[in-house]
């Protein structure tokens, strides 16, 4: 099955020839001298959705709009700015597409109740076949 | 109750063939719109792209008219592919800007020559900044901003000639 | 000619099912059980058939017989022969003959091999069976024929995508199909027993080594495909959550579910509705994943080229073998008695828990794979990914792992609380050992979730070992040792997954050749970069010289170009150690004369794919010791009776 991942992430590379040939931004690979800054960061990055790619974090491609907003991203962390802010703008900006971490967005609360309502269902399914009978 | 437990498995199986048949006739759609149509441009101010030209700022748009920006780069194929729609565009009147984004002035100065210039004003956005500040999600891309400086449509990808009339009325709309 | 006999042979094979079916039919409406005699020659005829067609299509992609449209759009003469001979089912057509060919060879086993089930409930197997690949074969013949000729030929072929051109995933994917079609064999047993009203203790036993085998393959299958993924997509990730990844999950769970609680029909005669459906939920599941992929109707599957006509067929079909299996189930399973409740503390409830839970992570698998799809459907695009299915299947999957722990330590029907506590002692004291020692080094640095993991990886894989505890280790049964082995792997693959994401440290650089690069203990000399050719690529190649106090070791990442089709790849350079991986991968050369490097260590991240190893060799040993039994006690009784 990874090979189909394979090939789309193929198709998706096929335009970078048409890519820019300017340098990546200074904190696209670049890491925050500090960790926790650092970390934030990445944690960040691998739940942005990549527009250029479709099916990948920032965090994991090589499209020069990835680079670009990975670098936004830590030059933003540096500045103080918190990682949920950061979202927040991003969400702004382009829709709860964007974020791989689903919203509070009410469109998505069955997809939050969904494993309690799973859990429900199969305990309700259980009941009366688990049971003392005899003592 | 054990009836519709029995029956259950098949009403949800059939709830999702109906998810996958409408996923599958439904026109295949991946673009993403920028969710700043309606609202206010961004303020951003860019150094100028092209070597005879000034730069681009948010104030450069609220001129009590409407301008088109579009979103374009040197690199990009589509967007010598829809450079004659923007050059008619200009010659219908129609007040041009665009932003560059990552590109080289010498390489801007090229296309331009190669391709025609419609635009009046033209930023450069090394590092894909503005673009993401307005939402846009690749290149080419135009958006109409109306004379108060508010971004009243987009338009995502290449401009065709069978698009220019609907640009042209939202352009009208957006007086 | 080759083409054309190939063809033939695969109209020849579903003519052959379709007289099975009828011979099936025929059989069970007029109750002629000896109708099951002349199946058998079908049913390996059809196996034979589609297997030689399969051999053909080989054929002609060895050949390069670039008349044959399939091979002119996905091979090229250039090509080094294994990825040739694995470009056969590197694409839409190749993979769905290759489907059909594993489908009519399991079929012929199941013909000749099966002599435990009523010979009614066989026939309505082998005719389920029969029906399932004649839908196959229809879309085979009627819209995805892998035979159709191209004229005027090419000159030469388009090539097979670069990524997939590695050796590991030349066999991964058949290694996957294998296990759907296995669960196929299932969903046909299920039918056959829901026709003929058999499903009991002997049908679970006849089910059991088809469930134990397509999961032992789609573990494997999993296993390997996760670990192309890390290495060859060249960002350190085992695991995306990717749609695509989510299909080849989704049939796995409903399997793991399936293997034991057709455990628990085989041993206490329970759950029997209940295993039924779970039959048909794990084949369902392998057709929705093929369907996924195909169609193109979830991004990240532009896969296979889009094609909406496909898409309709698997569709179609899901919904005929689904719906109608589904339908079948309300109509029969009323007449189904369930036994008697289990008693609460025994390894019945504790197999009920075990199932409960894996099919609420299939649930939650599910519903977040299709959740865009559904939004979409209202105008509203979201995305769902690694951060709500870690943190809402993580914590289920970690008290899945504790009941795992519990299961073997408890006994059958009934048994009392406080033996349990005395057997899950040590490994409990192990795992708050583990706990508070982890927890003073690590607090704070590690998020809630590995911490969790690692606690309960160690607990449970001392608790997975204690079955075997005062036994005579030769004399225990080998299916036992299969379960106890699985369960560790269990443990060791969660072991591995907390300390990559737990202490995983990452080095960006660029680095000019000369410099020294140091991280996590290691020195890497960045030693030069170099222009290679290789057979049909040619690339960037840096060397560096690594060494953490002793003797250097030279890694060599490489950026690969290949030219038919034009594609960039990078190729990561590993090294691995007894207590992890270092994983090096070349970036693209930025101003100075500067090169990007991504550099990693991954502690004990190996440990993600031997546990998936050593749960699939579980599975083979408990494969081969209850089939083993099962042999010897044919041949036991045979030699009673003469």
């Amino acid at each position: 099955m990874k090979m189909l991942i394979a090939m789309s992430l193929a198709l998706a590379a096929a335009p970078a020839v048409a890519q820019t040939a300017l340098p990546p931004a200074p904190w696209a690979d670049r890491q925050i001298p500090d960790a926790d800054q650092e970390r934030a960061a990445k944690a960040l990055m691998e739940t942005i959705r990549c527009l250029t790619c479709q099916s990948q974090s920032i965090a994991d491609s090589n499209a020069s709009m990835a680079a670009d907003m990975r670098s936004q991203i830590r030059e933003r962390i540096m500045a103080g700015e918190k990682p949920e802010a950061i979202r927040a703008w991003l969400v702004s900006r382009y829709g709860d597409w964007v974020s791989y971490a689903p919203t509070a967005d009410p469109i998505l609360w069955p997809l939050w109740a969904a494993p309690l309502i799973l859990l429900a269902l199969g305990l309700f399914l259980m009941r009366g076949r688990i049971g003392r009978r005899r003592p | 109750m054990r009836r519709i437990l029995i029956w259950l498995p098949l009403l949800l199986f059939a709830a999702f063939i109906g998810l996958f048949a409408s996923g599958l006739f439904q026109p295949d759609d991946r673009i993403i719109q920028s969710r700043l149509v309606g609202q206010p441009l961004p303020d951003f101010d860019l150094p100028a792209a092209a070597s005879d030209q000034p730069g681009l700022g948010s104030r450069d748009m609220a001129g009590g008219k409407p301008r088109l920006l579009n979103i374009f780069a040197s690199w990009c194929v589509p967007c010598a592919v829809e450079a004659p729609q923007l050059m008619a565009l200009k010659r219908a009147g129609v007040a041009i800007d665009a932003i560059a984004i990552r590109d080289a002035r010498s390489d801007v100065d090229a296309f331009l020559a190669r391709n025609g210039n419609p635009y009046q004003r033209i930023g450069l956005d090394a590092r894909s900044a503005v673009q993401i500040a307005l939402g846009s999600s690749g290149v080419p891309e135009s958006f109409i901003i109306d004379g108060r400086g508010r971004i009243a449509y987009q338009h995502i990808g290449d401009i065709r000639a069978d698009d220019v009339p609907t640009i042209l009325a939202r352009l009208e709309d957006a007086r | 000619m080759i083409a054309e006999a190939g063809l033939a042979a695969l109209w020849l094979a579903a003519s052959l099912a379709l007289l099975q079916l009828f011979l099936a039919v025929t059989g069970l409406k007029g109750g002629k059980a000896e109708l099951l005699a002349a199946m058998r020659p079908v049913a390996v005829g059809q196996g034979m058939l589609t297997a030689i067609a399969f051999s053909l299509l080989i054929t002609l992609f060895l050949r390069s017989d670039m008349s044959v449209l399939l091979v002119a759009m996905n091979s090229h003469s250039a090509k080094p022969w294994l990825y040739k001979f694995a470009g056969t089912w590197g694409n839409h057509e190749g993979s769905m003959l290759l489907w059909v060919t594993v489908m009519g060879v399991a079929g012929g086993a199941v013909a000749l091999f099966e002599r435990a089930l009523r010979r009614d409930t066989h026939m309505a197997t082998l005719g389920a069976q029969a029906t399932i690949s004649l839908g196959f074969y229809a879309f085979l013949l009627f819209s995805s024929n892998p035979f159709a000729r191209i004229d005027p030929p090419p000159t030469d072929g388009q090539g097979l995508n670069p990524l997939l051109q590695d050796p590991g995933l030349a066999f991964h994917p058949p290694t996957l199909y294998l296990g759907y079609v296995g669960l196929s064999v299932a969903f046909s047993f299920a039918v056959g027993a829901l026709l003929t009203r058999t499903v009991d203790a002997a049908f679970a036993r006849a089910m059991r080594p088809w469930v134990l085998g397509a999961w032992i393959l789609l573990t494997l299958g999993i296993t390997a495909g996760s670990y192309w993924a890390y290495y060859e997509l060249g960002w350190g990730g085992w695991w995306f959550w990717d749609p695509v990844e989510n299909a080849s999950l989704m049939p796995w769970l409903a399997a793991t579910a399936l293997l034991h609680s057709v455990t628990v029909l085989a041993t206490r005669d329970g759950l029997r509705a209940w295993t039924i459906m779970l039959a048909v939920i794990a084949f369902s599941m392998s057709m929705v994943g093929t369907f996924l992929v195909r169609s193109g109707i979830l991004t990240s599957v532009h896969a296979f080229a889009v094609d909406p006509e496909r898409g309709s067929f698997i569709l179609a079909l899901l919904a005929i073998y689904i719906g109608g299996a589904l339908a079948l189930f309300g109509w029969r399973i009323g007449s189904v008695r369930e036994g008697a409740p289990f008693e609460l503390i025994s390894r019945e409830t504790l197999l009920v828990v075990n199932n409960l839970l894996l099919s609420v992570i299939l649930g939650i698998v599910l519903i977040g794979t299709l959740y865009p799809l559904m939004t979409e459907a209202f105008g509203h695009k979201v995305s769902v990914g690694a951060p709500y299915f870690d943190r809402i299947a993580g914590p289920i999957a970690l008290v899945l792992m504790l009941a795992m722990a519990a299961g073997p330590l408890t006994r059958w029907r009934r048994d009392r609380v406080p033996a349990v506590a005395k057997r899950l002692a040590i490994p409990a004291a192990a795992g708050a050992v583990a706990a508070v020692i982890i927890a003073t080094l690590a607090w704070g640095r590690m998020g809630l979730l590995p911490l969790f993991g690692l606690i309960v990886a160690i607990g449970v894989g001392i608790a997975s070992l204690a079955p075997l505890w005062k036994r005579k280790l030769l004399r225990t049964p080998l299916f036992t040792w299969g379960m106890v082995i699985a369960h560790l792997g269990c443990a060791v693959s969660l072991a591995g997954m907390a300390c990559d994401s737990a202490f995983t440290v990452e080095k960006l650089v660029a680095a000019r050749p000369g410099e020294t690069i140091r991280t996590a203990g290691w020195a890497l000399r960045f030693v030069q970069i170099m222009p290679l050719a290789g057979d049909n690529w040619t690339a960037l190649q840096a060397d560096l010289a690594v060494d953490r106090g002793g003797n250097a070791v030279m890694m060599r990442p490489q950026s690969r170009f290949f030219t038919s089709p034009p594609t960039t790849t990078s190729e990561a350079a590993l090294l691995t150690r007894w207590n992890g991986q270092l994983y090096v991968v070349l970036g693209e050369e930025v101003e100075g004369g500067r090169w990007q490097l991504r550099i990693w260590w991954k502690p004990f991240v190996t440990l993600i794919w031997l546990g998936g190893i050593l749960i699939a060799f579980g599975g083979a040993l408990a494969l081969i010791g209850r089939e083993r039994r099962g042999w010897l006690a044919k041949w036991r009784a045979r030699r009673a009776v003469a």
